[in-house]
């Protein structure tokens, strides 16, 4: 029963639209529910990268952390986005923390067990691979812009 | 040669358009980091009207003039409200004048922002940095006339929470019914629980007809350019995108050349233009 309801979840979850059943099927068999609470983390730099995260509701920032200086947010991702890519190329280990603002509720998906599927079925992993990697591409082209420091004082 | 009822032919009157009146800063008002509000009046109360997206001349004495967009409302008969950032010795001089002291006044000049096209239309607001003084009359047009407009989208960008411009005013506009507004930053400390990330990713996830709308985007050239994309991609025409472009205006009527840019002259054929004319020219990295 609650993988039923997961696997719809899953399916109707944006970043999973157009999916194939077989392989939502196969990516809810990795589900499960979770929430976070204001101030929780999902993960921290340097914790290997077993779980990554489909947010339902909430919003979750992605921060870089160093001692002696203060937490820098340089993204926040929101309702039906994804949290983590560390989880699908190797050495899989988180390199930013990730907390939540607020109540956060998401799909976590265990990252060994999707890896291994992907491992066993490679067109499922290259359909995971397409999405992940529009993610990273959208997400980079901003961090792009960010660096460029656009609204700083001119030079 | 064109007869003009004022007995001044057309480059006459562009040329009685570079002498400046005298007008004094009533109020100032610190808005961020470098930022500042001024308030203008004139000795005899007279102030021109402008359209939202024009600009005025101000001419910092001694030091010089630099085009400076209107940010106030243009419906409002009060004082003329300009936003300037000290970046360079005439912003600096112009942020730091008191309440008094006297500044130089031309204007207003250039094309605004298409506030009758975008009638019926939903209107998609995408302002980074500084880019909210010039498209801040275009709100106050559109809070004004908010029957007149379909959906009103405003996406804000700025660099840091300290940064953030009309705070007070975004806060009001953002628990207005009728506005859809994200403000985000491009990075922030563990105390902003407010959106971080590039403005211009909020667009693919805004709900608006791009078959129906019209967008006005104002901001640094390349963020106005990632803007430009994601519209693109969004589905919103060419026809129907507005960029505020900016360049070194100096006579702002078209005569002397500096702020050419391609065929156009900004001073008079912009600062608002549509994408459509200036595409071909944004990727020409010479000009």
């Amino acid at each position: 029963m609650e993988t039923r309801g997961l696997a719809q979840i899953v399916m109707e979850h944006p970043f999973f639209v157009g999916l194939e059943e077989d392989f939502c099927d196969l990516v809810s068999g990795c589900a499960r529910n979770v929430r976070f609470e204001d101030g929780a983390y999902l993960f921290r730099k340097g914790e290997p990268a077993n779980e990554f995260f489909l947010v339902r509701e909430g919003r979750v920032e992605l921060q870089i952390a160093a001692p002696g200086v203060k937490p820098i947010t340089f993204l926040t991702i929101g309702d039906n986005e994804v949290v983590g890519l560390s989880w699908l190329i190797p050495p899989y280990r988180w390199s930013i923390d990730a907390k939540a603002i607020g109540r956060v509720r998401a799909i976590g998906i265990d990252a060994r067990c999707l890896r291994g599927k992907c491992e066993a079925d490679h067109h499922l992993g290259y359909e995971l691979m397409k999405r992940f990697m529009s993610v990273l591409i959208e997400r980079l082209n901003a961090a792009r812009l960010q660096a460029l420091d656009v609204y700083g004082v001119p030079a | 040669m064109v007869y003009q009822p004022d007995g001044l032919d057309a480059v006459q009157r562009r040329a009685a358009a570079t002498i400046p009146r005298i007008a004094r800063i009533r109020r100032r008002r610190r808005e961020g980091p470098q930022t500042w509000t001024l308030e203008l009046e004139t000795e005899d109360g007279e102030l021109p009207q402008f359209a939202a997206g024009q600009f005025n001349m101000l001419t910092a004495f001694g030091i010089g003039e630099a085009a400076i967009s209107v940010s106030g409302d243009p419906g409002s008969k009060g004082p003329l409200v300009h936003t300037v950032r000290a970046v360079g010795p005439v912003s600096t001089a112009l942020a730091t004048l008191q309440p008094g002291d006297s500044v130089g006044l031309r204007g207003p000049f250039g094309a605004g922002w298409p506030m009758k096209e975008a009638e019926q239309r939903d209107v998609v607001i995408v302002a980074g940095g500084l880019g909210l003084a010039p498209l801040r009359p275009a709100i106050y047009h559109l809070l004004a006339n908010r029957r007149t407009y379909g959906k009103v989208v405003i996406l804000c960008g700025s660099r840091s929470p300290g940064d953030i411009l009309f705070r007070r005013e975004l806060e009001r506009w953002g628990r207005h019914i009728e506005i859809e507004l994200e403000v985000t930053v491009d990075h922030a400390a563990d105390d902003w629980r407010g959106h971080v990330g590039v403005v211009t990713t909020f667009i693919p996830r805004t709900d608006f007809d791009p078959a129906n709308s019209i967008a006005l985007v104002c901001g640094p050239e390349l963020m106005m350019t990632f803007a430009v994309s994601a519209l693109q991609d969004a589905g919103v025409s060419d026809e129907a995108i507005y960029i505020s472009m900016e360049r070194n205006m100096k006579c702002a009527v078209g005569l002397c050349g500096h702020c050419q840019f391609g065929t156009a002259l900004l001073c008079r054929d912009g600062p608002v233009m549509a994408f459509n004319r200036v595409r071909h020219m944004l990727a020409i990295r010479e000009i």
